[in-house]
């Protein structure tokens, strides 16, 4: 295939998965953005002054950027994890491997998927927010580089999951008892200088934390970890589960026998 | 001319450790009517499989129009389509986008795709049906349209691993009209099937593999040929009450006016009639008892490889 038939297929596989997860927006779009408001309502609204400021900032301004981080984060991962389990399961995903697709050009059409429902998630959040408190943007390129870079790692782990996966079991052990605790552990709703040293020590091992930081830094202009660090570890996470991801999809993988 | 398919010295053992095939090897020339045939498990989907690059192969190699699968993927995958033996499509898309998607993953421009979509469609009969779920089509139509996606690159090897399972007749007759004029147009075609009469039908070539071993390669009209003995069966005018025993053929009764003949092809048919005559049978009518391909295949099957001098 030369460069030109590659981005056909690409653009294939893209509107492919973004048909897909718009034709069930119920599903998909719906129910984060339902979620979310209820977490502005009741800890930014109802607890939330009671609580008083954080690191400087009111806490329902302060909780803005985690909430549609938290957002991003699981939409992404939920997309490319459910799409390509499905595609396993129903067995279509043998339709682009029976094709010339190359192996690099699948995964990123699932990433993309995955990026843009996070995105789509992310923006119909933010949109929400604007209800209860305006846009406070300190760092729009900050903002927009660090969420991309975040769907980005966590659809390549949804991809991982899916392809591991042996069952719909399979696809929401990851979701529940890693992502969701390392979410809500991730400094969402609380800055980690809150914590006890030996807390703090703790949370730096959780890598949401530094995307969530560095995504509220672009927002507020506040960060409890240095920017530079939350890129790096982010590419570098993104690097690592990109070969893992392809060395996958070569091997085949659950994909071929 | 690089003949459409050569595969050398094919295997495959699983991780469990069976052995699916044991050194297959096949030449299917441009533009033939290639038969795949073998009893359940024989290796066939394996087969298909590893030149769909659904299955790693264990040994051996494949080349498709002279590309090897091996090295030079991309240009063996783009001569192939394929049309698996179960459904693999995704049951919450339309038709009309299969198809296109599946053009998008060879190359095709989304313009050209949905125009392609759109002739293989309406060509299998399922226009009508192109914005539907597709787990609302009926079987016959989820076979037509895995056609439909099949077709959809234009491809120089079509592969049917068992298309016709599962569907009545009438559209069985008209997936093989449709697959006679695919052919005649120049695509090559190797079908594997369970129903030996749309082989005897449709493959001017045959091959029958079992337990992962080829074991006849031939035209299908040689294979015919050798076949030795016929089932023949007689309706008779009037109740029989005593099989006759004839030396030169074995009889068998079915029922009081029905009884089964075995003749030999070198043998001639006047003597069976001419020993009836003489015990004062009359026969109304005669028909073949089974497809002969079927008899042929069942023989080589459970006699295994070389003895057709048994059939």
């Amino acid at each position: 295939m030369n460069t030109s038939e590659k981005l056909i297929a690409l653009k294939a596989i893209i509107t492919k998965e973004i048909l897909r997860f718009s034709r069930i927006w119920i599903q998909t779009v719906l129910p984060p953005v339902i979620t979310t408001a209820l977490y502005f309502i009741i800890f930014g609204n109802l607890i939330g002054p009671r609580i008083g400021e954080m690191d400087g900032f009111g806490y329902m301004e302060f909780i803005i950027p985690g909430l549609i981080m938290m957002a991003v984060i699981t939409n992404s991962y939920a997309n490319v994890v459910s799409s390509f389990y499905g595609s396993k399961f129903q067995r279509h995903i043998e339709e682009m491997l029976i094709s010339p697709v190359p192996n690099y050009i699948i995964l990123i059409g699932y990433i993309s998927g995955g990026v843009a429902r996070g995105l789509t998630v992310g923006v119909a959040v933010t949109i929400v927010s604007l209800v209860f408190h305006p846009l406070n943007i300190h760092s729009l390129w900050v903002m927009l580089s660090m969420i991309i870079l975040t769907a980005i790692l966590f659809s390549l782990a949804g991809l991982i999951n899916g392809v591991y996966a042996k069952s719909f079991d399979d696809i929401s052990i990851i979701p529940t008892f890693v992502l969701t605790p390392l979410t809500y552990l991730g400094g969402i709703f609380y800055s980690i200088n809150m914590l006890p040293e030996f807390w703090q020590q703790l949370s730096l091992a959780n890598p949401i934390l530094y995307m969530v930081n560095a995504f509220r830094y672009g927002f507020l202009g506040i960060s409890d970890i240095s920017l530079m660090t939350s890129y790096a570890i982010s590419i570098a996470f993104i690097i690592a589960l990109y070969m893992y991801s392809l060395y996958l999809l070569r091997k085949g993988h659950g994909i071929r026998t | 001319m690089a003949p459409a398919l050569i595969i050398q010295d094919l295997e495959k053992t699983y991780k469990g450790g069976v052995t699916a095939l044991k050194g297959v090897n096949l030449e299917v020339a441009e533009g033939d009517f290639f038969g795949l045939l073998g009893p359940n498990g024989a290796g066939k989907t394996t087969l298909i499989g590893i030149l769909s690059s659904l299955v790693n192969k264990s040994a051996g190699s494949v080349s498709i129009f002279g590309h090897d699968l091996g090295s030079d993927t991309a240009a063996a995958k783009a001569c192939i389509g394929l049309v698996p033996q179960e459904f693999n499509f995704n049951m919450f898309e339309p038709p009309i986008e299969i198809v296109a998607n599946q053009a998008g993953y060879y190359g095709i421009e989304r313009g050209e795709a949905f125009r392609r979509a759109e002739e293989k469609l309406r060509k299998l009969d399922l226009w009508d049906k192109r914005q539907v779920m597709s787990r609302t089509l009926s079987g016959g139509m989820k076979r037509r349209l895995m056609i439909a996606r099949a077709l959809v690159n234009e491809p120089k090897l079509l592969i049917l691993d068992e298309p016709t399972a599962g569907v009545d007749i009438e559209i069985r007759r008209s997936m093989w009209k449709f697959l006679r004029e695919i052919n005649d147009a120049g695509t090559t075609i190797i079908l594997t099937t369970h129903y030996l009469e749309e082989a005897e039908s449709l493959c001017r070539n045959i091959a029958i593999i079992d337990k992962g071993e080829l074991i006849e390669n031939t035209s299908t009209r040689q294979l015919l040929n050798s076949l030795k003995m016929e089932t023949f069966v007689l309706d008779l005018e009037s109740p029989l009450a005593e099989l006759p025993q004839i030396k030169t053929h074995k009889l068998k009764r079915v029922d009081d006016q029905t009884i089964e003949a075995d003749i030999c092809r070198d043998d001639s048919i006047n003597t069976l009639f001419t020993e009836l005559n003489a015990h004062g049978i009359k026969v109304l009518s005669m028909r073949n008892k089974t497809n002969r391909l079927e008899e042929l295949f069942m023989n080589l099957v459970e006699n295994g490889n070389g003895n057709r001098a048994a059939i």
